[in-house]
């Protein structure tokens, strides 16, 4: 319609056609955004503001700046090759009494203590110490409270706490750290934990997303083929489970599997074990009950879309002459595709950030990503350390996500 | 795809193990809440059949302890609350995003879909060191806030699918008819489109009440909710009224359940889509 007004460009109430349409058009697409607004507001200052300071939190410590600014200043001069000079020495004595004085002795050796572990004590005694020191000289007087002070190492680490952006967290998340000598290293072999995280939960994410698809795909080609009236009351078998909250199906699956619950006494009392299994707080526990969570969602989108295809077309296949097999390879598996790709990659991505199954039925070696970041938040008060863990799965996890939209389609996301 | 006359025993073989296996599955899906409900009325705190007798008493417990009854009552006020923000907040923005003037629609709905995909544990860290920063840790309405920007998105969802089908003629013949747009928007739009809000809600409603990973972050036990009570029920030592607690929680998920495929045929009823 708009296009034809364009042509005849006649006007209108004095004024061109084009130009009314187009201040139409525009109060029309104010008018959306004015109703979208509330939410996208809402949205942004309650939910991408926090992730994007989490996300800064990674990168980002003041600790020392704001706790030590005297050292920090003075160090600045410092070209990093032998011990600092007796300034920087009397500025750190000044920060250390003052810090003891203010009490806040206890978050500078906390924030030593993360690089170098086992100096916490250390500094706070030193600040103790060093708020009872006579005047002058320095130097000496600290090294001989602290053996730390005539470390170079620990002074190449408050150099570094000079900039408030440090590279240390995310670092530290794919097990580096910095040496000596500001140099990046790998952390020594104790240290390496989570590369070993990542590999896992990645591990058992695909475990679990091939599971449901192995287990789902034949049910959904079986609920889809079977006529409405009897696939309506099998789907209540699959719609009620993933409609039952997260918490109560870990719930049933604890007290399936403990020691002397429902399973392990069946399989006794059927003489096909002599002694309950092992099958919670470990591996098994934690892929059984995340592959029942997830099957739902794998399941239905691959369901909707092999409703949509005609079994003429395999009829047509097996008329031509191709065999059962070949023609449900050739014609019926690739149909199905975009639906096995929409429901993988949606347990995929909700698997990674799995954080209460795991919590509840796995053991200590099948905690996933999202248990370290819920631990450094929550017991070791390590906020860039959390931060930097849960950067690193959001990344992932926003790019899965991505390739999603790109792939199916946002529009695309149902709830059964 | 039933089985012909045609077939060859291999296929014949086939079909039956399809069946079998579709079978299996679809009992490891039931079969946890079957099992488990039952046991909740075990006079005995164990989890064995056969059971040694029947009784009520962990429900008596469930119903009558104020551990229970507090985190009951916490869990429905801030549900209750987050239906309303959600509710509100999110059919205006389905309203908008239905709109064919509208910009950037696949980017804002990415955005406003966006705290359903990003991982839990990530949005309660988030917003626990931006409630610590603003001082709204352990209260009330940091739960609230937080659970909104988890349940918004389903009601967008469920909005904008009603919207799909809906005929926009039917609010300009309301308008030619006379009807300015707040009327045609009342007396039109809104009983159209009502099926969609109320499940939306409901599963906002769901959706705060059975969240338990930004409760634990940003709520005190002033707050606690029941999924709260029941994680750290499960984490210490799994007692028979959590089986209780999960059975009542169950019974109310089938009752919305329910009310949701009601309103979804209603609704389709209304557009006059008839599906086979």
């Amino acid at each position: 319609m708009s296009t034809t007004a364009i042509q005849i460009g006649s006007t209108f109430e004095g004024m061109p056609l084009r130009l009314k349409l187009k201040r139409i058009e525009r109060r029309q697409k104010f008018k959306a955004l004015i109703l979208v607004l509330p939410l996208l507001l809402f949205i942004l200052v309650a939910f991408v503001l926090p992730i994007g300071r989490m996300l800064f939190n990674a990168i980002h410590d003041d600790t020392l700046l704001t706790l030590a600014p005297h050292t920090m200043t003075a160090l600045r001069g410092w070209d990093g090759k032998d011990l600092p000079g007796e300034a920087v020495y009397a500025a750190l004595a000044g920060d250390l009494k003052k810090s003891w004085a203010q009490k806040t002795a206890a978050s500078i050796g906390k924030r030593i203590n993360y690089e170098l572990p086992g100096s916490l004590s250390e500094v706070i005694s030193s600040a103790r110490k060093a708020s009872v020191l006579p005047a002058g000289p320095y130097k000496e007087a600290l090294i001989k409270i602290s053996p730390l002070w005539g470390r170079h190492d620990v002074w190449s680490l408050l150099k570094r706490g000079t900039s408030a952006y440090t590279g240390y967290y995310l670092l530290r998340s794919v097990d580096y750290e910095y040496g000596p000598d500001s140099q990046i290293v790998a952390s020594p072999p104790e240290n390496r934990i989570f590369r070993d995280v990542f590999l896992r939960t990645l591990g058992i994410s695909i475990g679990v997303t091939a599971i449901t698809l192995l287990l789902g795909f034949p049910v959904a080609y079986l609920l889809a083929t079977l006529p409405r009236k009897s696939s309506n009351l099998l789907m209540i078998l699959v719609v009620l489970p993933f409609w039952t909250s997260v918490l109560i199906r870990t719930t049933a699956w604890v007290v399936l599997l403990q020691q002397h619950g429902v399973v392990n006494d069946t399989l006794m009392a059927l003489h096909v074990i002599s002694q309950p299994a092992e099958l919670i707080y470990n591996r098994i526990g934690t892929i059984v009950a995340m592959t029942h969570i997830q099957l739902p969602i794998t399941l239905l989108p691959i369901y909707s879309v092999m409703r949509t295809i005609s079994p003429s077309y395999v009829r047509a296949a097996r008329s031509l002459g191709a065999g059962p097999f070949y023609a449900f390879w050739k014609v019926y598996w690739p149909l199905t595709l975009p639906g096995i790709a929409a429901g993988c990659l949606m347990t995929f991505i909700l698997c990674l950030g799995y954080y209460i199954t795991p919590a509840l039925v796995g053991g200590p070696a099948d905690q996933m990503i999202s248990s370290f970041v819920a631990h450094y938040t929550n017991e070791e008060l390590n906020w860039g350390m959390a931060s930097a863990l849960g950067a690193i799965l959001l990344t992932v996890t926003l790019l899965l996500y991505y390739s999603f939209s790109k792939l199916v389609g946002v529009d695309r996301v149902k709830m059964g | 795809m039933a089985a012909s006359v045609y077939t060859s025993p291999l296929e014949k073989g086939w079909y039956y193990l399809h069946r079998l296996l579709c079978g299996a599955v679809l009992l490891f899906l039931i079969a946890p809440i079957l099992v488990v409900v039952p046991l909740s009325f075990n006079s005995v705190p164990f989890f064995t059949y056969p059971m040694a007798g029947l009784s009520l008493r962990w429900y008596e417990e469930f119903f009558l302890t104020d551990r229970w009854q507090g985190a009951l009552h916490n869990s429905i006020f801030v549900a209750v609350c987050v239906t309303v923000l959600s509710t509100v907040l999110g059919t205006l923005a389905a309203l908008g995003l239905s709109r064919p003037s509208f910009p950037w629609r696949t980017a804002v709905m990415s955005v406003l879909i966006s705290p359903i995909i990003v991982p839990v544990v990530i949005t309660a860290v988030g917003v626990y060191f931006f409630y610590a920063d603003v001082g709204l840790l352990n209260t009330f309405a940091a739960l609230i806030l937080a659970h909104t920007t988890l349940a918004t998105p389903f009601v967008i969802i469920t909005v904008t699918a009603t919207l799909a089908g809906f005929d926009h003629s039917l609010t300009r013949a309301a308008a030619g008819l006379g009807a300015p747009p707040v009327t045609a928007f009342f007396k039109v739009t809104l009983p159209l489109i009502l099926p969609g809000m109320i499940s939306g809600a409901l599963f906002a409603f769901l959706t705060s009440f059975d969240e338990v990973v930004v409760a634990l972050f940003v709520a005190s036990p002033e707050q606690r909710t029941l999924p709260r009570v029941m994680f750290s029920g499960i984490r210490e030592e799994i007692s028979p009224t959590i089986i209780a607690a999960a059975t009542v929680l169950i019974l109310f998920s089938i009752a919305v359940l329910i009310t949701v495929e009601l309103l979804r045929r209603r609704s389709e009823r209304l557009r006059g889509i008839r599906d086979l």
